[in-house]
């Protein structure tokens, strides 16, 4: 069997992958993505740790972050899409009207 | 299996119930109603929000857990339900006339705050990792929303889509660490990592001092700390003003009663031993607020930024701790929500549709041309500042006085430093109003009857708490034992 730890070493670097793109990607669709990967990280260090401890809660817990993650999804390519429709461009780099 | 159900309470979560009906009543309204008596929905909200008040007043007293201890109802919360619905009832009264104003009149706008206002009440009353998580997203989600009401304005879809990226990434820190102290701990209730942690040292395990740092973080977005700040300019000058209102006061109170709640009782170790992390966190949140705020000339960015400094001065409630300091913070946030509303108020009497006149050379001469309202708007101005005798300066005696109390000299020096230097922007707005030569014509007000019971209601409540502040802050002594 595959030690435990692993799959929180798996969802250390996913993590980090997803907050690394966040920083360094310039799309706004893709920097979603990447805070999607981070969410998806957190799930499986909660399903690992709930086989860890035999416990429900963590299992509980995913199915909650899935359904928040959902209605970001939505909420936030509806955003996307009306920024689009002005602007013409998801570039966060010419998304910048504000600054200071 | 024999699956057992858990007895719930609903009468504890009687407010949320009540708000949600009546949110998805107006949201099914809104479509039988029409372009005309749209307003009706608005004065339909606040009604609501009025009731739901004299429904939290009723439930002072015991602290009730229910539903597995998911949710608890103790004065702590209730406290902090007033001051959301306060801040509701004040937000919905700005936007009635604005809405219309602004065209953006539509049922799901009241929908959506009052959603908002559901996911703080989560907040303040959760007792599990889990209900503060549900919260705090309830809440989030709306205001992206909310944010970006103004959909064929640039401005507004920029200030939602910052938000929402830098919120959702927030959210991520915020569950990771919460995924940490359950691994550490084996529980995500509030009560149970306590318990755990009482018999187990927490520093020295490094899953606790990850879980907790990244809480931290979470936490620190929302209320928008130094350095996790960058967010709150931008979202504040480009959202709604009558949202920029709301969003200034409410979540930011939501986010603090969570993380008071989480630190001070889930894990009080680390908020000990860590007091010199948010040591740092409170000068940096004051002192970067406050000199930000002096270089701006947009006077939605100047109160976003003195948002921040105030976030740092309740910071320093929490660091202080103890029943001085809780009771503080709580009657700190219930004067700032009457302050920070009513200022958002002028401006939102100031503004017309398409020219938000919102930079602080528009305030020119304010004071010939409309004296009752510059006079409105100099109480507010007196009060952020801590002037005497306004809610501002009780609120940050009291703040200053708990860290004096509990050994933080320095940061409480720190603070007087720094609110000496934010009265040179606030009074900055007095001065132009008074000393200077308006440039152009004012264009007539856009005041509404219910613009001037906002007005009202906030001089009122800013006056009040700074000359009878006793009866609230024994209130607020009631309200800071946490459970």
């Amino acid at each position: 069997m595959i030690p435990l730890t692993w799959y929180l070493i798996l969802s250390g670097m996913l993590f980090t992958i997803g907050a690394v793109g966040v920083l360094i990607r310039r799309n706004a669709i893709v920097i979603f993505m990447c805070i999607e990967l981070m969410l998806n990280a957190v799930n499986l260090a909660f399903v690992t740790f709930a086989r860890q401890l035999n416990s429900m809660d963590g299992q509980i817990f995913v199915f909650f972050i899935m359904t928040v993650a959902a209605a970001e999804a939505a909420v936030g390519l509806a955003i996307i899409i009306a920024i689009y429709r002005n602007k013409a461009t998801v570039n966060v780099d010419n998304i910048n009207l504000m600054k200071w | 299996m024999e699956i057992v159900i858990p007895p719930f309470d609903l009468k504890s979560i009687s407010l949320i119930i009540i708000l949600t009906i009546s949110a998805i009543f107006i949201l099914v309204a809104d479509v039988f109603f029409r372009k005309k008596f749209k307003d009706s929905l608005g004065y339909l909200s606040f009604l609501i929000v009025v009731i739901t008040g004299m429904v939290a007043f009723t439930q002072m007293g015991k602290p009730v857990y229910s539903f597995s201890d998911m949710f608890v109802v103790d004065n702590f919360s209730v406290f902090f339900n007033l001051i959301f619905l306060i801040s509701t009832a004040i937000a919905i009264l700005l936007s009635v006339s604005y809405v219309k104003q602004e065209g953006i009149n539509y049922g799901e706008y009241y929908t959506l705050i009052l959603f908002a206002t559901i996911g703080m009440m989560l907040m303040a009353g959760g007792a599990d990792l889990l209900t503060i998580f549900l919260g705090l997203e309830i809440m989030s989600i709306s205001l992206y929303v909310l944010a970006g009401f103004r959909r064929d304005c640039v401005r507004s879809n920029e200030a939602s889509l910052k938000y929402f990226l830098l919120g959702a990434f927030a959210t991520g820190f915020l569950l990771y660490g919460i995924a940490m102290l359950y691994g550490a701990t084996g529980t995500t209730n509030i009560k149970g990592i306590a318990e755990f942690l009482a018999n187990n040292p927490a520093l020295s395990n490094p899953m606790i001092v990850a879980g907790a740092s990244l809480l931290i973080i979470g936490f620190g977005f929302k209320v928008a700390c130094v350095p996790f700040h960058k967010w709150t300019p931008d979202v504040y000058e480009g959202a709604p003003t009558a949202i920029t209102a709301f969003m200034s006061v409410g979540p930011k109170a939501a986010a603090f009663a969570a993380f008071l709640r989480v630190f001070l009782v889930a894990l009080p170790d680390v908020e000990q031993k860590w007091s010199i992390i948010l040591w740092v966190l409170a000068v940096l949140t004051m002192t970067v607020g406050n000199l930000v705020a002096i270089a701006q000339t947009n006077i939605k960015r100047m109160l976003a930024y003195s948002s921040i400094a105030h976030a740092g001065y309740a910071l320093m409630a929490i660091i202080a701790g103890g029943d001085f300091g809780i009771a503080g913070l709580l009657f700190y946030m219930l004067a700032y929500a009457f302050m920070n509303l009513g200022a958002f108020a002028v401006v939102i009497v100031l503004g017309r549709k398409g020219e938000e006149n919102a930079n602080i050379e528009d305030y020119n001469g304010l004071g010939y041309k409309h004296p009752l309202l510059a006079v409105t708007m100099c109480i507010f101005m007196f009060s952020l500042a801590g002037i005497p005798p306004m809610a501002g300066f009780i609120g940050k005696f009291y703040i200053f006085s708990a860290a004096i109390k509990n050994g933080f000299i320095i940061l409480a020096i720190i603070g007087v430093v720094n609110s000496v230097i934010s009265v040179y922007y606030y009074l900055r707005v007095t001065v132009v109003m008074y000393m200077k030569e308006p440039g152009r014509e004012f264009a007539p007000l856009s005041l509404s009857p219910f613009l001037i019971l906002a007005l009202i209601i906030t001089v009122w409540g800013t006056i009040h708490l700074g000359i009878f502040p006793a009866k609230i802050i024994a209130l607020a002594q009631k309200s800071t034992l946490l459970y």
